[in-house]
């Protein structure tokens, strides 16, 4: 449905720190119907890997190097003209982002910012753009959609701000949705109901979903393959039940063990120790070997590509392929 | 007559904070810059009473207008209580006078969500934890204080900005402790950290609990983060203590359905827990204009839900020793 391969997405820092390699080449596939998740936590890229698909990187600072492949349905998303993107931007790719007040227009009611999509994508009439608006409200969930669909947003709710977004990602039945941390900013319980609303809609509408998450919570349950990130880098991709089971880099492994879980009796957390460098300075080597238990001179001379663990799983580490280093260090 | 001044403290190994039936109203504003009808008062606080003995956690949990933080700010008096009793070493806080009070805030502190909006821009980190001690004639030093949570001296020569989120966050934890507190409000104090440095602030948080013997309010919106450090959990909804017990006991068999569908509603981090997972429907109301009756009743998914709901308020009571719920068919099984 969408590979991405080799995406380096920069940004020039001011007073003249340097390069800030955000994403660094970034590869990965999404196939039709899977939900996708990208995990990391912050500075590690997956917002802008997930903004440089649509090309919305602002430019400058960022800008995306030559040789870097986006490609939707036979087409480079990267090379074609601004017209040709604008017409799969919010059409057959949608994105969802984080915090739907920011993300909505607070002088416009929500059927108007619904049925816009509609209207340029898709010819529709005011008439019957309003209509499609109405029926969004209802696939979402949100009460009396005829009332609500001349609110403005201020008038909603956070959740029913987000079941908004939603209706106006999905209004043209994109083939691709994109959603960047779309219940981060949402309770806990309204968080359930949108992670719910999501997957309903996409086993009845059949797109594909890139969800975009630092919640290893959220991955476990709404995931069918996970990528890992870390500094700009994929660390690791598995199938979800596979990455649970068996994180093979030092990083996803620490990540795992530093989650609190309500069902854990009360215990002293496992935290990775240090911070995540700056992008303006990645660690040479394995970008992660100042904070990893096994590193060894190998991780500090010579950065591991991508090895195969089996079964589809990948890891970006040398204990890939050196297992017994793994043994005695904790 | 409880007397506030000095002299003997107390010699039963009573609770060290004692909240006792906290209210917590905002007044109205009048529609049309003041011409019109007052509106509603909103109920933020809303009758709370805990204790917390010595050197023990609580860990409040709610969810957003559920009143958590206006609890945490009231009880140290930085916002004013509309009635009840905070008693520290049972000594009335509200009844104190301005001397008194500045006193006892040396030995209550607090340590905010975001650390980057609560220190200084200006100051050095040396220049915020310097003030504190120079103001209480305290000996400690800046450097002990950043080796204890556990940054390099070299980091008093910093400022907030340049500065982690981690890095700030046991800034500020400095700051709380350079007054030596023997009771502190921890109001959200990982919830704008990534996990692997949120573990880490937790487990210096419970270090120095154990070090100093410290007490904490623990104000979160994550049941899961308040497992790991609460001794006791009290879960808040729309300005009400809903239920409240040891912590071991209220994860384990949680009465209130509103705490149960907290507690399944909490993503875990393992795909092979199908979870039977509660979702609530509706949105919380606001604490404005509280529903009548038990305040959950519209989202509650108890099957045994009845009319009495919708009219009677259910009290928080003893379900089992230590263990309140204010639900009138908590003895109930769900499912």
């Amino acid at each position: 449905m969408l590979r991405v391969r080799d995406l380096k997405t920069y940004f020039v820092t001011e007073h003249g720190r340097g390069t800030a390699r955000a994403v660094d080449e970034v590869s990965f596939d999404l196939y039709p119907g899977e939900t996708l998740g990208i995990v990391g936590e912050s500075g590690c890229g997956k917002t802008v890997t997930s903004l440089s698909i649509l090309r919305l990187v602002p430019e400058p600072p960022g800008h995306i190097l030559p040789g870097s492949v986006i490609e939707f349905e036979g087409r480079n998303l990267l090379a074609i003209a601004p017209r040709e993107l604008r017409s799969i931007r919010g059409n057959q790719i949608a994105m969802i982002f984080q915090e739907p007040m920011t993300s909505l227009n607070p002088v416009f009611t929500v059927g108007d910012q619904i049925a816009e999509a509609a209207i340029i994508h898709q010819r529709l009439s005011r008439g019957a753009a309003r209509a499609r608006a109405i029926e969004m409200l209802k696939l979402v969930g949100i009460p009396d959609p005829e009332q609500r669909v001349d609110d403005y947003p201020h008038q909603l709710s956070g959740g029913m701000r987000q079941r908004v977004m939603i209706a106006m990602a999905l209004v043209c039945h994109p083939k691709v949705l994109i959603a960047d941390e779309p219940t981060t900013a949402l309770d806990v319980t309204i968080q359930a109901q949108i992670l719910e609303l999501l997957d309903r809609l996409q086993k009845e509408l059949g797109m594909a979903v890139l969800l975009i998450t630092h919640d290893l919570g959220v991955v476990a349950g709404h995931t069918d393959r996970v990528v890992v990130m870390y500094a700009g880098r994929v660390v690791e991709t598995a199938s979800t039940t596979e990455l649970f089971e068996r994180p093979t880099h030092p990083y996803t492994e620490g990540l795992l063990a530093a989650v609190p879980r309500v069902n854990a009796p009360r215990s002293r957390l496992h935290a990775i120790p240090g911070q995540v460098p700056a992008a303006t300075a990645w660690p040479v080597g394995c970008r992660f070997h100042p904070r990893c238990p096994y590193a060894w001179d190998k991780c500090v001379a010579q950065e591991p590509p991508l090895l195969d663990a089996g079964d589809g799983h990948t890891a970006r580490c040398w204990l890939v392929i050196e297992p017994e280093r793994r043994q005695g260090t904790r | 007559m409880r007397t506030s001044g000095p002299g003997p403290r107390p010699q039963a190994p009573g609770p060290l904070v004692d909240v006792r039936d906290l209210v917590k109203h905002y007044a109205s504003e009048r529609r049309w810059f003041g011409l019109g009808r007052p509106r509603a008062p909103v109920r933020a606080v809303d009758g709370v009473s805990f204790a917390i003995p010595s050197g023990q956690t609580l860990g409040l949990v709610g969810e957003s207008g559920s009143g958590k933080t206006t609890v945490g700010r009231t009880l140290l008096r930085l916002q004013q209580a509309t009635s009840g009793t905070v008693l520290f070493e049972g000594v009335d806080v509200f009844a104190l006078d301005a001397t008194r009070l500045r006193a006892l805030r040396r030995r209550m502190q607090i340590v905010f969500q975001d650390p980057y909006s609560s220190l200084n821009p200006r100051m050095t980190v040396q220049e915020t934890l310097q003030e504190p001690l120079e103001i209480h004639g305290l000996a400690g030093t800046v450097t002990a204080l950043l080796d204890e949570v556990g940054l390099d001296a070299a980091f008093a020569k910093r400022y907030p900005h340049e500065l982690s989120g981690g890095q700030r966050q046991r800034v500020g934890i400095a700051r709380a402790l350079s007054v030596e507190p023997q009771f502190i409000v921890c109001d959200e104090p990982v919830s704008a950290l990534d996990v692997s440095v949120q573990a880490q602030v937790l487990n210096l948080l419970a270090d120095l609990q154990a070090r100093r013997h410290l007490t904490y309010l623990f104000i979160a919106h994550d049941l899961a983060v308040v497992r790991h450090i609460a001794d006791e959990v009290a879960v808040m909804y729309l300005g009400k203590i809903v239920e409240r017990a040891p912590a071991a006991e209220i994860y384990a068999q949680p009465r209130h359905p509103y705490t149960r569908a907290l507690l399944s509603a909490v993503p875990e981090p393992d795909p092979r827990v199908a979870k039977q997972r509660i979702v609530l429907p509706g949105d919380i109301p606001s604490p404005a204009n509280p529903p009548p009756g038990c305040p959950f009743h519209p989202r509650c998914p108890h099957p045994m839900k009845s009319e009495r709901c919708h009219t009677e308020a259910p009290p928080l009571r003893e379900i089992t020793p230590g263990h309140f719920a204010a639900c009138h068919y908590a003895e109930r099984p769900m499912s």
